[in-house]
């Protein structure tokens, strides 16, 4: 029994922390020199009391040996609950993942099939115009067939496409009341209530809100200067002008000098030209046929031509040169 | 006319020998906006196409006038002149250095500040190209100031942009720690880790390409982008249809998790090791490989960090990316993971030898097929497996058909298991590893001799003797 409790002291001795170490290498010497003392006296006597306390004292010993291992080194029932709820962590993770994977599936799958829908439908309207009609069946509602075919229905539900017209843009028009323009609540906002800010607040004191807004929105009061319309000549004079137009028969300004007829190019018909180049009259009327021809010669100017058109132009005046 | 010929590859080689450069300089100084914005193309598109007509483009002159003139002309030249140093810089360190030499990155970033998204995205995708080829000239990049309007970039709502300022910054990010450190001070992280949920695929493989850049560094830098919240945002995207979100996703955990314990805590107690699994399953090829080497990683650390990759079911998908792969390296890299899941306690050797990997790993190491690097890495996982390996059924096919090196480690394991179990020690004889351990010539006085000895020593005289009737004879010649 002596050694035994020797035994034990010197292992409190290695796993302990020093504190306790060197506490407990003092009680246990203390307790050391005691039972000597007490063995070398009283041992003889009391040998059965002693062996009782050794059967506890081996039932205690039993009990803590390598408590520390086993609490904090390795703690198995530890590691055992951390696995447990590890893994029951990667199957909700597992089943998570796959029902994103099935939504993202299904979100496609609806995604094409609209799509698809929607060809059909723009098809169906570029083709409606073969619908049938009472008196022709269409191409898809043969009279062989027992029933129509489906393009048949889709016809009969689409509008007819029509082309976009242009949109006509709206003109935009400034006037000095519209100097607001800029509307949107954010960047002019118009209650008292502001959005919230999330920045740190700015230190105080503020003027009252509503006169903020008031000295703010204050509306425009220009002057007598700005405000009255100052080009109402040019205005007065376009009327006018507008009022003369009407009674023009012909907007082609009168010019009676045949020098304003020299610019232009002359723009010989379609029919009397051929791919390559104008025809000549003399080819337009004149087919040769050297066969039928009487002499060799050509014709002769016997009389000069007088000039019938010589003063087409020029008779009345000479002057007016019009460039 | 010159630019639409160069879309054609066919045609550079004649536009090349009519000499064509000295044209286009000309062109560029031409008083026609037109016409300078499309010349500006037309020496774009012969840039791109191979490095010769880069250099060539260096070499005329041309980069000058560009810088010059990018500073002044409308958005639609800024884009060609940024197209055109894109397409120059991209080919060679070189060349993207002689791009830095005539002070084109301060007028690229005087781009990113355009109002027109097209010219941010044409000036960001130039410096991008530059920035790829080495830390000097991302360094250059990155002293322009081009990080904080990148990261503006990103914010941006078009998605084109988007994608090329966050391949940008991964560029940027991926030479140094120092580089990477300032694409994080520039508060990049947060928007990344924010962008995420884009439905985009092509935007989140940037965005998950930047991440691991950034993070592959160091342990602060991991613990940043941790910080951003990507978890478990990360793990939807190993969900994806597109194949490089995956593996872009699967290199991020992976570069997270390798450098410390718990960092790999982290990522299993979010229950990042189930969906790698799950992705590594669905994937083939190099698209697996980031995944096995973050299998391998996690279970490096600890051994309870390999448990938690055992009972995520790792073991058998590692085994069958181990058989089922062609690619002799990522055979390597699950050879090596498996290695780091059974080095650690008798209990995860038994687990991967369970899985009957063992075998597969062995004929691995003795193929002559095999890579070098496979068979060194098999042959370590084999090692460090057989030391812990107290699974006997798993053992007794190394008896027959293992080389010596490995035959050692093997019967050494027999020799501590058998004397201690009674059932297994019948097992042996019956299924005639007994008589096959007596085959074994072994060096007396080695460590095998020894090994053997003390399997004989467990059984009784007469079953050894049976098998080997010689040692009747020496045992008779000891007793006397």
């Amino acid at each position: 029994p002596v050694l035994c409790f020797k035994g034990f002291s010197l292992d409190l001795g290695c796993s302990f922390s020093k504190y306790v170490r060197q506490s407990a290498t003092v009680t246990v010497l203390i307790l050391f020199s005691t039972v000597f003392l007490f063995f070398c006296c009283l041992l003889p006597k009391v040998a059965p009391m002693m062996n009782l306390y050794n059967a506890m004292a081996v039932r205690i010993q039993r009990r803590w040996r390598g408590y520390r291992v086993r609490k904090y080194l390795f703690n198995y029932y530890y590691l055992k609950e951390y696995l447990r709820v590890v893994s029951e962590t990667n199957d909700a993770i597992r089943k998570a993942l796959e029902e994103f994977a099935e939504m993202k599936e299904r979100e496609e799958k609806k995604a094409n099939l609209e799509r698809e829908e929607k060809e059909r439908d723009y098809q169906a309207r570029k083709m409606h115009y073969l619908l049938s009609t009472k008196q022709i069946p269409g191409i898809y509602n043969s009279p062989f067939r027992k029933e129509p075919d489906p393009w048949e229905l889709q016809l009969q539900k689409a509008k007819p496409l029509t082309h976009r017209r242009p949109k006509v843009k709206p003109k935009d028009s400034t006037s000095l009341n519209d100097w607001l323009a800029c509307t949107s609540a954010r960047s002019f906002p118009r209650s008292e209530i502001l959005p919230p800010i999330n920045r740190k607040q700015c230190q105080g004191p503020f003027r009252d809100i509503t006169e903020v807004l008031e000295q703010r929105y204050k509306p425009l009061e220009p002057t007598l200067w700005v405000a009255e319309p100052t080009d109402e000549l040019k205005l007065a004079r376009e009327e006018f002008r507008r009022e003369e137009w009407l009674r023009n028969v012909n907007d082609n300004m009168f010019l009676p000098f045949s020098s304003y007829h020299k610019n232009e190019k002359y723009i010989p018909s379609m029919h009397l030209s051929s791919k390559y180049c104008p025809i000549s009259h003399k080819e337009q009327f004149r087919s040769e046929n050297p066969k039928k021809w009487i002499c060799d010669k050509d014709f002769q100017t016997v009389l000069p031509s007088f000039e019938l058109f010589s003063k087409y132009g020029k008779l009345y005046s000479k002057a007016g040169q019009i460039v | 006319m010159v630019a639409e010929l160069a879309t054609r590859p066919q045609n550079i080689e004649t536009l090349q020998n009519a000499g064509v450069m000295s044209l286009l300089r000309t062109l560029l100084l031409d008083v026609v906006p037109t016409i300078q914005q499309t010349a500006a193309l037309a020496l774009g598109r012969l840039a791109n196409y191979n490095d010769d007509l880069a250099e060539a483009v260096v070499k005329c002159d041309i980069l000058p006038q560009l810088v010059y003139s990018l500073a002044e002309q409308n958005r639609f030249y800024k884009k060609a002149a940024a197209f055109v140093l894109r397409a120059v810089g991209k080919h060679s360190p070189q060349l993207a250095q002689a791009i830095v030499d005539c002070g084109a990155l301060d007028t690229l970033v005087i781009c990113l500040e355009d109002f027109d998204p097209g010219v941010k995205e044409a000036a960001a995708w130039a410096l991008r190209y530059i920035a790829r080829h080495n830390a000097e000239l991302s360094q250059a990049v990155v002293d322009a100031g081009a990080v904080p309007l990148l990261v503006f970039c990103i914010q941006e709502p078009e998605i084109a942009l988007k994608r090329i300022a966050a391949s940008a910054l991964s560029d940027i990010a991926k030479h140094s720690p120092e580089l990477a450190q300032t694409v994080v001070d520039a508060g990049a992280v947060a928007y990344l880790a924010q962008m995420l949920l884009n439905p985009d695929a092509k935007l989140k493989h940037q965005i998950l390409s930047a991440l691991s850049q950034v993070s592959k560094h160091s342990v602060d830098l991991a613990e940043m982008v941790v910080e951003a919240e990507i978890f478990p945002v990360v793990l939807t995207c190993l969900k994806d249809k597109d194949e490089y979100v995956k593996k872009n996703a699967s290199t991020l955990i992976r570069e997270i998790a390798k450098h410390t314990p718990e960092l790999s805590q982290l990522v299993v107690n979010t229950g990042g090791v189930a969906a790698v699994i799950d992705c590594i399953g669905s994937c083939k090829g190099n698209t697996r490989l980031p995944g096995i080497m973050m299998l391998g990683y996690v279970a490096a650390h600890s051994e309870n960090l390999a448990m938690a990759v055992i009972i995520s079911k790792g073991v058998p998908q590692l085994s069958v990316c181990l058989s089922e792969e062609p690619e002799d390296h990522i055979k390597a890299a699950a050879a090596w993971a498996l290695g780091q899941i059974g080095r650690h306690t008798p209990e995860h050797a038994r687990a991967v030898a369970v899985t009957n990997t063992l075998p597969v790993l062995l004929s691995l190491y003795m193929s002559t097929e095999s890579s070098e690097d496979l068979q060194v890495k098999s042959k370590k996982a084999i090692k460090s497996i057989l030391q812990k390996c107290t699974y006997l059924p798993a053992l007794e096919p190394f008896l027959y058909d293992a080389p010596p090196n490995i035959l050692k480690h093997v019967v050494g394991q027999f020799s501590k298991v058998l004397p201690h179990d009674s059932k297994a020690r019948r097992l042996f004889v019956t299924s005639g590893g007994l008589k096959k351990i007596q085959e074994i010539k072994a060096e007396p006085g080695s460590l095998l001799q020894e090994y053997i000895n003390s399997i004989n020593n467990c059984y009784p005289e007469e079953i050894v003797s049976k098998f080997f009737p010689e040692l009747q004879v020496c045992a008779l010649l000891g007793s006397l």
